[in-house]
């Protein structure tokens, strides 16, 4: 039975993780390998981290805190933020991400994604989505944090990018981010229903029963979490007992002894 | 100390392997061709790419008839499991040909099969220590059918039931990602690893 996954998410700033709402009013919200190492050593299933300054000076501050959270964690790392070529997906990967999530660059070029998948096989290529409700039932894509607006439809765009190479979509709803009253299910279940890859929830986690719904009602594969983890609102431990009681399958604490 | 040669087929994260290889108290050495094989106890063949660009490099550096002839420990991870069979439906590809058998797409949705699932297993030294059903991390779309089912060693289910390990003597494979699953994984890195020394001593 493949379980059902919980990813904190580090939006990282140079070497800090920071927090935003509704992608912006950024404030710091602590040290990336410390938090990482706390989130891994709590039971996460994978970490995600996105630097949101997407800049290139600060692409090897990025690569840094990637190999030394690498070097820390032995769970899956999902990498993102100012990915524009395959080059740039090499050195993420090199550096210890095991998936790189790929946004504006994608939007603006397609085709990249079937290059990285080419290169590098579906798994590791991630389509990362910030998408904004426009009407009851549909939603429009933005780029670059949020900032830029384009003609695509999310549901159209996480099908049409799934299809050229992306094996995962990480989905944010950016009018839920940072608000902590809920995932935006429609966005997700209208997706889910678009596309055969998994799609992981991402933006308004404020409660354990945001992600049952999440998953129960928006059928998400995970669920992507970051102010509730990182102001110590709960654990990530204590939020998959509660996802394990209300009968959704996550994994619970391993039997097996280390060292 | 056991030393641990990692085979670079270009593809990226070879640091998550060299990092798990470490913790469990072996030296990992990357092997870009095949002059390195001479001076290691054991290789590892890891995952992360894509089978045709990862054959294409493995030729290129000459390193296709150096495998080929390696009868030390072996394992191999993910997409470097896949390599050890005759070929695979991903870009249509011949394989390595050590272990009897094709790579097939698998059947469960949604694919890519990504996330941690209960990995059942047989009484296989790889898995000493470690409880029947434990999950491990998998990040795959295809997996390898041996021609020998008395080469599995361990199963997992999505859709139907696919090889999540297998054996041949000394060449052994997982599907799954030890070096990212976590304490279980490097528990298996570790029995790996247990395995070498033997087969060190023993030489």
């Amino acid at each position: 039975m493949l379980r059902k996954r919980v990813i904190p998410c580090l939006d990282v700033a140079g070497d800090r993780v920071v927090k935003g709402v509704q992608f912006v009013d950024i404030t710091d919200a602590g040290d990336p390998v410390a938090l990482a190492s706390r989130y891994a050593a709590e039971g996460a299933d994978e970490i995600c981290i996105l630097d949101i300054t997407a800049s290139l000076e600060d692409r090897s501050t990025l690569l840094d805190v990637v190999t030394r959270i690498a070097a820390t964690v032995n769970i899956p790392l999902t990498v993102g933020g100012g990915i524009r070529s395959v080059d740039d997906m090499r050195d993420v990967l090199r550096a210890g991400a095991d998936k790189v999530a790929v946004n504006s660059a994608a939007a603006e070029r397609p085709r990249l994604l079937e290059e990285c998948a080419e290169t590098f096989g579906r798994q590791c290529v991630v389509l990362a989505i910030d998408a904004k409700r426009s009407t009851t039932s549909s939603w429009s894509v933005l780029t670059h944090g949020g900032r830029r607006p384009t003609s695509l439809s999310a549901v159209d765009w996480a099908r049409d990018g799934s299809r050229l190479g992306a094996g995962e979509i990480l989905l944010t709803s950016i009018d839920q981010d940072g608000t902590k009253s809920g995932y935006d299910l429609d966005l997700l279940g209208a997706v889910k229903a678009a596309v055969e890859v998994p799609v992981v929830a991402s933006g308004g986690a404020g409660s354990t029963s945001d992600m049952v719904a999440a998953f129960r009602w928006g059928k998400a594969d995970a669920v992507l979490a970051a102010s509730i983890f990182h102001n110590e609102t709960t654990t990530v431990a204590a939020v998959k007992r509660s996802l394990a009681l209300a009968g959704i399958d996550v994994r619970t604490e391993s039997l097996v002894s280390w060292p | 100390m056991i030393n641990i040669g990692i085979v670079d087929h270009g593809a990226g994260n070879l640091v998550s392997i060299a990092n798990a290889v470490r913790a469990v108290g072996a030296k990992p050495g990357v092997m870009r061709s095949p002059e390195g094989f001479g001076s290691v106890d054991a290789l590892v063949l890891p995952g992360v790419g894509a089978t045709a660009p990862a054959m294409s490099r493995l030729t290129a550096s000459g390193m296709v008839p150096a495998l080929s002839a390696w009868d030390g420990p072996l394992l191999g991870i993910c997409v470097g499991f896949q390599l050890l069979f005759d070929n695979s439906d991903e870009d249509g590809q011949a394989c390595l040909g050590l272990i009897g058998g094709s790579v097939r797409p698998i059947a469960g949705r949604p694919i890519p099969h990504m996330g941690w699932n209960d990995v059942s297993h047989s009484m296989d030294p790889l898995f000493a220590d470690i409880p029947d059903r434990e999950p491990f991390y998998f990040a795959h779309s295809f997996a390898p059918v041996p021609t020998d089912e008395a080469h599995i060693i361990a199963t997992a289910d999505y859709g139907q039931r696919f090889v999540g390990a297998a054996r041949f003597g000394n060449r052994v494979g997982v599907q799954f990602h030890p070096e990212r699953s976590g304490i279980a994984g490097l528990r298996l890195l570790s029995n790996f690893v247990a395995g070498v020394r033997e087969s060190a001593r023993v030489a």
